[in-house]
């Protein structure tokens, strides 16, 4: 992460990723994920999905924090995200 | 990548019915968004979802009922109210959640609502504005801003849109929030508040209507997101006579009213049904 200043506490700091996960056949294509993601993780993928929109894609899989916001804007409960560490274990 | 698969279920998968998924809302229709908010605050809240109803009326956001995996009801054109109405006074018990949209309680079921608030029925209302009839087509209706391009305004709205907000105070809600899709958070937040708040709540939410309303106004769904991003200003506690919708001057959202006042049960409990009265009855048995 890239910081103007350092936070004295950085190190200490744990930041949580999180993993995306879309299920692109329910996707309609609005766009809301990709424009309001605060990481700018998701872009439109080249492929269709069966109903011939397309679908989010993951651009940048390390820079997501599980904040959610992606999951409770999707107006057609097409993507969620996990925390990265819970998955693991 | 099989296990991975295997995981691909939405966390609110056990409120819906999936068999029912994906919905007939529009691409960018932010009725979506108000029903997810709505689920995870029902979740969060608490509340007993066995003894959860959900009710809505015709139009978009009435096809919310159809949705939702608990108790739900489709009501007639406008009567979502009084059916939640009855409903409660029948079990009291239950928790009634109507969830409609602007020309299902206000337009031809606005004296139903205006009532029911006068009650203080304890119902949580959520209101889904997306300033126009959007299923049959676009036609202007009681919430579309001023001068606001539709199928049957084609140069432009000459009226003023309701003020919901004052209209549900001036009635006697006893909580009154607005909210926008995007401020998705907040939304959840004030619904579960409404939920627990005892008395008529009453929360608007303003969701794009890419199809209906932005096509012919010139906006798509991001285009709407981003007014309601640039010209919204949260004040909790505003006046509710300052809360009109004018995007040129800016849009008031928040939280506005959270009173207290006996509802509807208790004043039919005392004034119908006195403790001496009944007392009285069971020894006449």
């Amino acid at each position: 992460m890239v910081f103007w200043r350092v936070p004295f506490d950085s190190e200490e700091i744990q930041i949580t990723t999180g993993i995306v996960y879309i299920i692109e056949d329910r996707c309609k294509g609005c766009g809301y994920c990709i424009e309001y993601c605060p990481r700018d993780v998701l872009e439109f993928s080249s492929k269709f999905n069966t109903k011939g929109y397309h679908p989010p894609a993951v651009k940048k899989p390390d820079d997501c924090v599980n904040c959610h916001y992606c999951e409770i804007l999707c107006p057609e409960f097409a993507i969620y995200s996990v925390e990265a560490s819970t998955e693991q274990g | 990548m099989k296990q991975i698969k295997k995981q691909v279920r939405h966390p609110l998968d056990d409120l819906l019915r999936i068999d029912r998924i994906p919905h007939i809302w529009c691409p960018g229709c932010g009725i979506g968004t108000a029903f997810s908010s709505c689920l995870i605050a029902m979740r969060e809240s608490g509340i007993d979802l066995e003894k959860t109803v959900m009710v809505s009326g015709i139009g978009c956001s009435g096809r919310g009922a159809g949705y939702v995996n608990l108790d739900s009801y489709h009501t007639t054109h406008g009567r979502a109210i009084p059916f939640a109405t009855g409903m409660k006074l029948a079990n009291p018990e239950l928790n009634v959640v109507v969830f409609s949209g602007d020309g299902d309680l206000f337009a031809i079921g606005g004296n139903h609502f205006i009532h029911a608030a006068r009650r203080n029925v304890d119902l949580t209302v959520v209101c889904v504005n997306n300033f126009t009839y959007g299923m049959t087509g676009g036609q202007v209706a009681a919430t579309t801003p001023l001068k606001a391009k539709t199928t049957t305004t084609p140069v432009g709205n000459p009226d003023t849109p309701f003020n919901l907000p004052l209209l549900a105070y001036a009635s006697g809600a006893t909580y009154v929030a607005r909210w926008t899709i995007l401020h998705t958070r907040d939304l959840t937040e004030s619904i579960e508040e409404a939920l627990l708040n005892r008395g008529f709540s009453f929360i608007e939410v303003l969701s794009p209507c890419p199809v209906n309303y932005g096509r012919r106004n010139k906006e798509n769904g991001i285009d709407s997101l981003k007014i309601y991003q640039e010209r919204t200003i949260i004040r909790n506690d505003a006046q509710p006579w300052e809360l009109d919708i004018d995007f040129d001057r800016g849009i008031v959202l928040g939280k506005f009213i959270q009173t207290e006042r006996p509802t509807c049960t208790d004043r039919y409990d005392n004034t119908c049904r006195p403790k001496e009265l009944i007392e009285g009855e069971k020894g006449l048995e």
